[in-house]
């Protein structure tokens, strides 16, 4: 059984003097009876495969809908001239993780995380931190692991799946992971790497799912950008010092709550929200 | 949930549930049959049905079908490579009574003329349950190597198998027996911790009042 509050994982850390990722690959190595030399391995293929899966983008395709496709290449394209409002830094996340979203709408290989709606978050963070801050391959893994850890008290407290909490449950987790990694990567202790993962938490809160004709493409790949630049933002308030007023499981049982009490037509049925409108009652009629 | 099924799987697009849960179900069902299959009639309902065309749920249960597991980048062209290796598809719609959303029902007739009726749901993050075979109960997620016999509804039949299995050295993790009706067909489903051997599995079929003898084996072909 995995943790049940990220409290608990911070304090046993600091109690015990663990690096919340050591706590984390701990839990891998007791609840699969593996070695840690084996988690890391399987940890490992994880980012090898999300590396690939950024490196295999390719342009000219388009979902089968053909809503979805070659946005990877104009954001590429823009911010190369080096005269965007977000620069280098974000604008390489941005680029990521709608490549990403777009390349699994596309039916390409992807690494789910938590889920493939979401697969573009976590590599736009941290293919990015590793490429801009020379960070070594030992704590891209570990960083992994702290998103795995949050992740896992999201799952266990609340839900990652669209169709039970909307799109909160799906990008809010994937973007508090990747806030928490973020966090880490730049120096965050155990309560620091919390905090960043309800501050990015908090501001996703309440996010409908609500996919045109009930497909992962409008606006999935699109809220990938949103999930990985708040992540970022979120990782820099808690370095600037800044501390969620709520506690972080207490986001994540909002998070829960405000699932529980979303009506369907915002969860993942494609009924309500963008997929109700004219323009997305239109798209889903032509695909029909 | 497990730490790899956040950070996981690797899968083929788009969807965790329509595309990746329908690989693994057909991936399963291809693992069950244990032969090449020459027919395979796919009943999509609930949300299957509705979105499951734009998710690609097509091409990847065919492609499971086919023995390929979800991260295949083959997925995408699997009704060709359906069509060359002489596989018939056909698609359909069914109704069934308090199914989950994500389901589907097979009818599968291998090249020897083996047939095997599943009804398989996907229920979140690329993960599987099998909720019957061959008409009757069963549960579970193929995590596991499975044992599942049908079976005469008599006294005796538990107690063979798991006496046997015992023997062999194979720990059962979990066991479920569910029958028609009293004195009817019945099914037990064994999830083992250990893989079973082909000539345990035919001492079994030789055994009275067994019906059929079905086994998920997790070995890589």
């Amino acid at each position: 059984m995995g943790y049940r509050s990220l409290a608990e994982i911070a304090s046993y850390g600091q109690e015990k003097g663990l690096s919340f990722w050591e706590i984390i690959v701990m839990g891998d190595m007791r609840e699969r009876d593996v070695t840690m030399q084996e988690s890391m391995e399987k940890m490992r293929a994880m980012y090898e495969a999300m590396k690939k899966a950024d490196a295999g983008y390719e342009g000219k395709l388009r979902s089968s809908s053909r809503l979805v496709g070659g946005d990877g290449e104009k954001v590429q394209k823009y911010f190369s001239k080096g005269n965007s409002l977000c620069g280098e830094f974000i604008g390489k996340a941005i680029e990521r993780a709608i490549k990403m979203g777009e390349s699994n709408a596309c039916m390409k290989r992807i690494v789910a995380a938590p889920t493939a709606g979401s697969c573009g978050v976590l590599p736009a963070v941290l293919l990015t931190m590793e490429e801009m801050f020379s960070l070594s391959q030992e704590q891209m893994l570990q960083a992994l692991y702290v998103a795995a850890g949050i992740g896992e008290v999201i799952a266990y407290r609340a839900f990652i799946a669209g169709a039970q909490g909307g799109c909160q449950a799906e990008i809010g987790s994937a973007s508090a992971m990747a806030a928490g990694a973020a966090a880490y990567l730049k120096g965050a202790e155990h309560e620091g790497i919390i905090h960043a993962a309800a501050l990015a938490l908090k501001n996703l809160l309440g996010l409908a799912c609500d996919p045109v004709a009930g497909l992962v493409e409008v606006p999935c790949v699109k809220r990938n950008v949103l999930g990985a630049v708040n992540a970022l933002t979120s990782a820099d308030l808690v370095l600037a010092g800044i501390r969620s007023a709520i506690p972080p499981d207490e986001v994540i049982d909002a998070m829960r709550a405000i699932g529980l009490s979303m009506s369907s037509a915002i969860r993942e049925t494609g009924e309500g929200g963008l997929a109700a409108t004219p323009t997305g009652v239109e798209i889903a009629k032509r695909l029909k | 949930m497990g730490l790899f099924d956040i950070i996981g799987p690797v899968m083929v697009g788009p969807s965790s549930s329509h595309t990746a849960g329908a690989a693994r179900i057909g991936y399963i069902c291809n693992k069950m049959m244990d032969e090449r299959i020459a027919e395979a009639r796919i009943l999509f309902y609930g949300s299957f049905l509705a979105t499951g065309k734009g998710h690609g749920t097509d091409k990847a249960l065919v492609a499971g079908l086919l023995g390929m597991k979800p991260d295949d980048e083959r997925i995408p062209y699997s009704m060709e490579i359906a069509r060359e290796q002489e596989m018939q598809v056909i698609f359909g719609a069914v109704e069934l009574m308090e199914a989950h959303p994500n389901t589907v029902k097979l009818l599968l007739t291998g090249r020897s003329g083996r047939k095997l009726e599943v009804v398989a749901a996907s229920t979140g993050g690329g993960r599987i349950q099998i909720c019957q075979i061959d008409g009757l109960d069963a549960n579970f997620c193929g995590d596991y190597p499975t044992l599942i016999v049908h079976n005469l509804d008599q006294p005796g039949s538990v107690m063979e198998v798991t006496a046997m299995l015992a023997k062999e050295q194979i720990n059962i993790a979990t066991m479920q027996l569910y029958r028609s009706s009293r004195g009817g067909n019945a099914v037990m489903v064994l999830e083992c911790d250990q893989e079973i051997s082909k000539e345990f599995l035919e001492w079994i079929k030789q055994q009275k009042g067994i019906l059929k003898v079905t086994y998920l084996s997790l070995k890589e072909d």
